[in-house]
């Protein structure tokens, strides 16, 4: 129930004076309170800090600490208050969510003490309010992922039975774990610096040849630089092959762009071995040596930095693609406008359109070259707009790869956020559960509180222990509230299952053996102590489905039976009263403090109509309904 | 930069068409258009001040402002004396009223949102705002504690006349002493709407007006088609079953 309003209650219940004159239906009885006594004040004691409060307050809640009669064990005869050793500060918002009905989460609690907090005394966190929930639950991501980093941490630890495969590719991944790894790592990052150096010494001319030419110190000293060429390839084969070997998923791995840059770094060298004697191809054989400077990029197994820039730049690929559009179109206009302007002047570089494309480039980019330069006036004024817009269009997009990169960066260690629609979705469930709850509490004790009432005069006491759970009177008047809404429309609340239920059945299911008088009531109202609900410990049938009564009542015949031994003296009346029709409010002779039990027989054959009732009209036995209700 | 608003702000062009502002994601400031449209105006001979737009504003804030002010109720005694409760029930209720409305007075979306928060699968909306017309004696848009405490006190403690009084002015919708099929049908509705669509058996259409001819067949004697007071008051008073209900509200506090 809203407890928050709960002290409107009174009014809710005044309010329903509209319905009584409208309603044909006797109204059942209003709970009263048992033993009258004013409102009371409780003193919270904790940690010394006394808080005071109402009873009726706590007794909002009856499934917190507070709300029960848990709260008992804490209580301090001497001083005649509830002592709880706990902090005071995050009690506070305990209280409050009693009193107002909110529960809110101070920004500056840490978040674990306040979960402890909320255990301790029986609230579920769920129910923060919208205002601090967004905080709550970032908090609380922010903690499980520092937990989860601190256990990742831990386990690097080497776990016994790995496979030898596994434990090649945990050292390739992190050289840290053993000493080997770590020298493995060392030495092919040796090989590759020497490698790269070896592909930039080689194009330096060192000394004269033979005929007073520079030549490069790769055409010098040939065989030094092959000797130095192959063993780098070979060292880059076998960590090419080892690294496959030890890899989980071999497809995987060859589809990953480092095995990618590994290939394409040695390949080279294998297909110069195959077509050295081949002077035709020996152009594009040059070529290929090309990209031997991709070793590289196998540098980005040995710096983290490096894995972030290639990271971030993929990540900030939208605005990489602004940035290159934007420019173009820029490129183009200035181009095309700098051609015109140098039309008309003698000599001019700007020959054509694409001819000019350079110019705006350089001039964009602020480089200015010097190579093409503007001659007429209108030239240079187009000229250095071109140069201002430049600075602008470049600058513009860079800050956000910027901030994307560091954002990045920071965030390297941690798993991404959560994406809204996940937190949404939860946050949908949650409001759907707190709304559906009043409304299932209402229904639920509606079952629970007759049965019980049908229990309590059959006598048997197990079952009653089992679902009597005493609710608050607060409850048990907003339940009376909500009864007399139903007596008045005549008409009951059910949960969404049961209706959807009983209207397929309507559906479905011909009522042959249905008396006219019946389809013409409004609402019989079939109150059975058990709907077609999952109880299992419902013995008597249920109402709505009639059709599905046969196979019941015989096995069910025991508890009728029981039930039918329960005779109390207005049973007649009150029977009658339900069967009568809407237009002829018979008299009513229930008194305000009895319990009135209906019972009415089931549609099969007379045999079922309980025995003490002999003096009933027959009319009854066509009703297809089982009521026991306690009215 | 999320690639998600970098595509939002890609494909909007709204900026473009002076359709929203992007500094506040506001339509344009329209005062400043109209400030200048005004001054243009005034030019012309046939321009003749209305109140302007800012007027309005000001008249909004200033509502805003009135329900802002503390609205406090008489005394205890004063209440005490014009009601029926005693001094620790006016306790208790100005203490519920004044959580929910610290103001001191309550509007009718706060009585609706409070009266719908006790019926969780109905519409309370139509009923809450009857209720809310019924309390509000004054026609004055709010209700504040007195009037709230002095209906409760003839719901609750009044004598039966003083009940089916307050009931009939409750379903006499524009006060004219008689209450036609129209309002009842408007008050059934209003009932029948509390209970939401998960009922059994289920709703069907024709079930309130059944019922609104079943409470004329019972009350308009002369069949005149309207209830006046006194048949109302008549027929309560023979029914058994209104007047044990009408006895139901004595220990609600």
């Amino acid at each position: 129930m809203a407890a928050g309003v709960a002290a409107w209650l009174p009014f809710a219940r005044a309010a329903a004076i509209g319905w009584m004159p409208v309603a044909n239906l006797p109204m059942p009885v209003a709970p009263t309170q048992k033993n009258k006594r004013q409102d009371e004040l409780i003193i919270l004691n904790v940690s010394g800090r006394r808080f005071q409060t109402w009873k009726n307050t706590l007794d909002r809640y009856p499934d917190t600490l507070l709300g029960s009669s848990e709260k008992e064990f804490f209580y301090n005869e001497e001083t005649k208050e509830y002592f709880f050793d706990r902090d005071p500060d995050v009690f506070r918002s305990v209280l409050n969510f009693y009193r107002t009905g909110k529960l809110h989460y101070p920004r500056y609690e840490c978040i674990s003490s306040y979960d402890e907090e909320l255990a301790f005394f029986g609230i579920v966190p769920e129910i923060i309010g919208d205002c601090c929930y967004e905080e709550y639950k970032d908090r609380k991501r922010e903690n499980a992922e520092r937990l989860m980093d601190d256990q990742e941490d831990n386990k690097d630890a080497k776990l016994p039975n790995m496979t030898f495969r596994e434990t090649m590719w945990r050292a390739f991944e992190n050289p840290h774990t053993s000493t080997m790894a770590l020298v493995f790592y060392y030495v092919t990052g040796f090989f590759i610096a020497v490698s790269v150096i070896t592909n930039v010494v080689e194009t330096v001319p060192c000394g004269s040849g033979l005929n007073k030419k520079e030549v490069p110190c790769g055409e010098r000293y040939t065989v030094a630089f092959f000797c130095m060429d192959t063993a780098c390839v070979m060292i880059f084969t076998v960590e090419y092959l080892m690294r496959l070997f030890a890899a989980p998923s071999r497809y995987r791995f060859m589809r990953s762009v480092m095995s990618i840059i590994d290939v394409v770094a040695i390949l080279p060298y294998y297909i110069g071995l195959v077509m050295t004697d081949n002077e035709d191809v020996s152009g594009a054989f040059v070529t290929l040596r090309v990209f031997r400077v991709f070793r590289i990029f196998k540098f980005s197994r040995h710096s983290q930095g490096l894995r972030i820039l290639g990271y971030t730049l993929k990540s900030c690929a939208s605005e990489l693609g602004f940035l290159l559009f934007s420019l173009t179109m820029a490129i183009i206009i200035f181009a095309t406008v700098m051609f015109y302007a140098e039309k008309g002047s003698s000599s001019s570089k700007f020959t054509s359109i694409p001819a000019s494309f350079w110019y705006t480039i350089v001039t964009m980019t602020t480089l200015g070259y010097g190579d093409m330069v503007p001659k007429t006036i209108a030239g240079k004024i187009f000229g250095s707009i071109c140069s201002l817009s430049g600075v602008l269009v470049i600058a513009l997009p860079v800050p956000v790869i910027v901030s994307n990169f560091s954002r990045i960066y920071h965030q390297n260690q941690r798993a991404d956020k959560r994406r809204a629609q996940k937190v949404q979705k939860a946050r949908l469930a949650r409001i759907r559960i707190s709304k559906t709850g009043s409304s299932n509490a209402f229904l639920h004790s509606k079952r629970n509180g007759l049965f019980n009432e049908a229990l309590e005069l059959t006598g048997s006491t197990e079952e009653e222990k089992q679902l009597s759970k005493s609710t608050s009177l607060l409850e048990s008047q907003h339940h009376h509230l909500l009864t007399c809404l139903e007596k008045t429309t005549n008409h009951e609340f059910v949960d969404e299952q049961y209706y959807q239920q009983s209207y397929l059945e309507a559906g479905l299911h011909n009522y042959p053996s249905r008396s006219p008088s019946l389809s013409s009531q409004e609402g019989v109202t079939g109150t059975c102590c058990t709907r077609r609900s999952k109880k299992h410990h419902s013995p008597l049938p249920n109402s709505s489905d009639p059709a599905h009564m046969q196979p019941l009542t015989h096995a069910h015949q025991q508890g009728l039976q029981e039930l039918s031994t329960i005779h109390i003296q207005p049973l007649s009346t009150s029977r009658s009263s339900l069967n009568m029709r809407m237009d002829e409010p018979a008299p009513l002779n229930c008194q305000a403090s009895q319990i009135t039990t209906a019972i009415i027989s089931i549609p099969t054959p007379p045999v079922t109509t309980p025995e003490g009732d002999a003096h009933l009209p027959a009319a009854p036995t066509h009703q297809n309904v089982v009521k026991v209700s306690a009215l | 930069m999320k690639s998600r608003s970098q595509d939002h702000s890609l494909s909007e062009s709204t900026e473009l068409d002076r359709s929203y502002d992007p500094l506040t994601g506001n339509p344009p400031y329209r005062a400043t258009k109209r400030t200048i449209k005004e001054r243009f105006l005034k030019l012309l001979p046939c321009y003749h001040s209305g109140s302007s737009p800012s007027l309005n504003q000001s008249n909004v804030s200033d509502d805003a402002e009135l329900l802002a002010v503390r609205y406090r109720p008489e005394g205890l005694e004063h209440l005490m004396g014009q009601t029926s409760f005693s001094k620790k029930e006016l306790q208790v209720l100005y203490r519920g009223f004044k959580n929910e409305c610290p103001s001191g007075a309550v509007n009718e979306e706060t009585f609706k949102s409070i009266y719908s928060q006790f019926f969780p699968q109905g519409d309370t909306s139509m009923y809450a705002h009857f209720l809310f017309v019924a309390f509000d004696t004054h026609n004055s848009g709010s209700v504040n504690f007195e009037d709230f405490v002095l209906s409760l006190s003839i719901i609750l403690r009044g004598s039966i006349t003083e009940k089916l009084n307050w009931t009939f002015n409750l379903y006499d919708l524009n006060k004219d002493g008689c209450i036609t099929r129209e309002e009842m049908t408007d008050i059934i509705q209003s009932i029948y709407d509390m209970m939401g669509t998960y009922t059994y058996p289920c709703m069907r259409d024709s079930a309130p007006r059944d019922h609104v001819e079943q409470f004329f067949q019972k009350m308009d004697k002369n069949k005149d088609g309207v209830v006046t007071i006194e048949e109302f008051l008549e027929t309560c008073q023979k029914d058994e079953n209104i007047m044990q209900s009408m006895h139901m509200f004595d220990n609600v506090i």
